[in-house]
């Protein structure tokens, strides 16, 4: 398993989570948990995936997913979930 | 499992307090390029960077898009070119063929800058360092991403009065030859003392000759953050005080070693260590200056400022050394002028002088760092701050380091424009009185006596 974090970041509005949803299984990328708030209409979801059936180079998610959330008008960023366990795990 | 707490702690960092990994080094020995012919040298130098670090740039651009942390810079440090041109350079001009080589060698692998165009003379020169030595005006002239330094003193040997007259004339020189950038050329130049052999930091950076074939060093940064962790704690104790900087720094250093890890798995080259510093940028909220006076000083620079610092360097070490299987380097808080927009505000407002900044060197990691002085400053006197730093050194068993500029054409009041990461800085009044006859005494002054330790 290759577990990555998806965090979506901005004003809500309609089919945020449909459209990221849909991109991931595009991608055979497999959702193991969400969490998600809105605090004052501001949007916030933090996905935690599995990329091992990816097929296309990871590099290439992340600037999809980033230009995904620009469609949007969202912030959305992929990154490995190594950086976040260093970080806050001993 | 992670949590959506930690995440956005990580990610506030990244975008808004300025976390970021600062440089990946990589480190080639280049020992193995020895020839007496100077052609052959040249040629072999360039293949060599060349092949090791044709992957750095990009691999540093992959490990930055899958973790979604900046890697500021990717650069080279090599063996002192003092020791690699030592058979085939016969004049300071020879070695210039070299600096252009290595110039050349940068551009074609994309790094910013190359360190190790070195000498280490603590206890004497020989004709080769000289030569090398007296290249360096020229060398940094016509060269755009060359970085020199020369080693004149550490604790075991002494200090190398020979070389600190010398790397006076050498420091106006530059700043001579580089004039029409507001002497630029002495941002690249760093004299030292106990100069470690494994600093990623430029521009002190070269590789020693205890050092592999090829090594990964990565030095991490983050000012911002631990000032923005500081904040939480305003008018607590100095224990919550000095809980907070080490919590901070530990978090800031395990992503330098999850990158370090990264970068040496994917280049197949061993990592080396991780320098723990706090390394400011012109970026506003990027400065060492504003964490000292969110510990509570008015101004960097206010009775208090050594002892802030001397806390804020051992906490951050202390946090570090946990989250790090290798700490080298310089390791811990950086204060150049011209690169930190707090001691740019602190020197305009007059609240921080060049003796301040020397007291400060003492309880630091590195030491009188991107100051501009007035053009007009003799070698003699800059001889005599570069022997007052490296005593401090000496004595005091750590790395220390000058870097002045004496921007020509420009005196106290003035302004000077480097540009990008180097940043700007108000030219500082030095002492006017002089120290000619001491600095022209020849010979060095001896180790001191605790260095004896065997």
């Amino acid at each position: 398993m290759r577990r990555c974090i998806v965090t979506v970041l901005g004003q809500d509005t309609v089919g945020i989570i449909a459209k990221v949803c849909s991109y991931l299984a595009d991608n055979k990328i497999n959702i193991l948990d969400i969490s998600q708030t809105i605090v004052q209409g501001y949007f916030n979801m933090m996905m935690i995936v599995d990329v091992s059936a990816l097929e296309k180079d990871f590099g290439e998610v992340v600037e999809e997913l980033d230009n995904l959330g620009m469609g949007i008008g969202v912030k959305i960023r992929c990154q490995r979930e190594e950086i976040f366990e260093k970080m806050h795990r001993l | 499992m992670i949590n959506m707490y930690e995440v956005s702690e990580t990610n506030n960092m990244i975008e808004h307090e300025n976390l970021d990994v600062r440089t990946i080094t990589l480190g080639i020995s280049l020992l193995d390029c020895i020839d007496s012919d100077l052609a052959t040298l040249n040629k072999k130098i360039y293949d060599k960077i060349t092949t090791v670090a044709k992957d750095l740039v990009s691999t540093g651009a992959e490990i930055e898009k899958e973790f979604g942390i900046p890697i500021v810079n990717k650069r080279i440090s090599i063996t002192p070119v003092s020791l690699v041109g030592a058979a085939a350079c016969k004049s300071p001009e020879d070695f210039v063929t070299i600096a252009k080589t290595l110039d050349k060698a940068a551009h074609t692998v994309g790094v910013n800058f190359i360190g190790g165009y070195s000498a280490l003379v603590s206890k004497g020169m020989t004709t080769s360092d000289e030569n090398l030595i007296r290249s360096i005006p020229e060398a940094l002239a016509c060269t755009e991403r060359i970085c020199s330094s020369v080693n004149v003193g550490s604790t075991k040997c002494g200090i190398n009065m020979d070389a600190v007259r010398l790397c006076g004339e050498m420091v106006k020189a530059t700043a001579e030859a580089t004039a029409d950038n507001d002497s630029l050329g002495c941002a690249k130049l760093v004299i030292f003392c106990n100069a470690p052999d494994d600093n990623p930091f430029m521009a002190g950076a070269f590789l020693g000759v205890t050092e592999a074939d090829a090594i990964i060093n990565v030095g991490v940064s983050g000012p911002g953050v631990v000032k923005k962790a500081l904040k939480a704690v305003r008018g607590q104790g100095f224990e919550e005080l000095c809980e907070m900087i080490k919590k901070t720094a530990f978090k800031v250093t395990r992503v330098g070693q999850l990158v370090a890890g990264e970068a040496s798995k994917r280049l197949g080259i061993p990592f080396g260590i991780i320098d723990l510093s706090l390394a400011p940028t012109p970026a506003v909220g990027d400065s060492v200056a504003e964490i000292l006076e969110e510990i509570g000083l008015e101004r960097v620079g206010a009775p208090g400022t050594t002892a802030a610092l001397a806390l804020l360097n051992d906490q951050v070490k202390k946090g570090g050394v946990m989250a790090s299987s290798y700490v080298g380097g310089l390791s811990g808080a950086f204060i150049p002028v011209s690169e930190d927009q707090g001691m740019i505000d602190a020197v305009n407002l007059g609240a921080l002088s060049l003796e301040k900044l020397e007291a400060m060197t003492c309880v630091c990691s590195v030491g009188l760092d991107m100051i501009a002085i007035p053009g007009k400053t003799s070698a003699s006197t800059i001889s005599g701050i570069i022997a007052d730093e490296m005593a401090i050194g000496m004595v005091n068993q750590k790395t220390t380091a000058v870097r002045l500029i004496p921007v020509i054409g420009k005196d106290v009041g003035d302004t000077a424009e480097f540009g990008g990461l180097l940043g700007y800085a108000p030219i500082m009044p030095v002492n006017q009185f002089g120290c000619e006859d001491f600095v022209n005494r020849k010979g060095r002054i001896p180790a001191p006596i605790h260095s004896f330790k065997n």
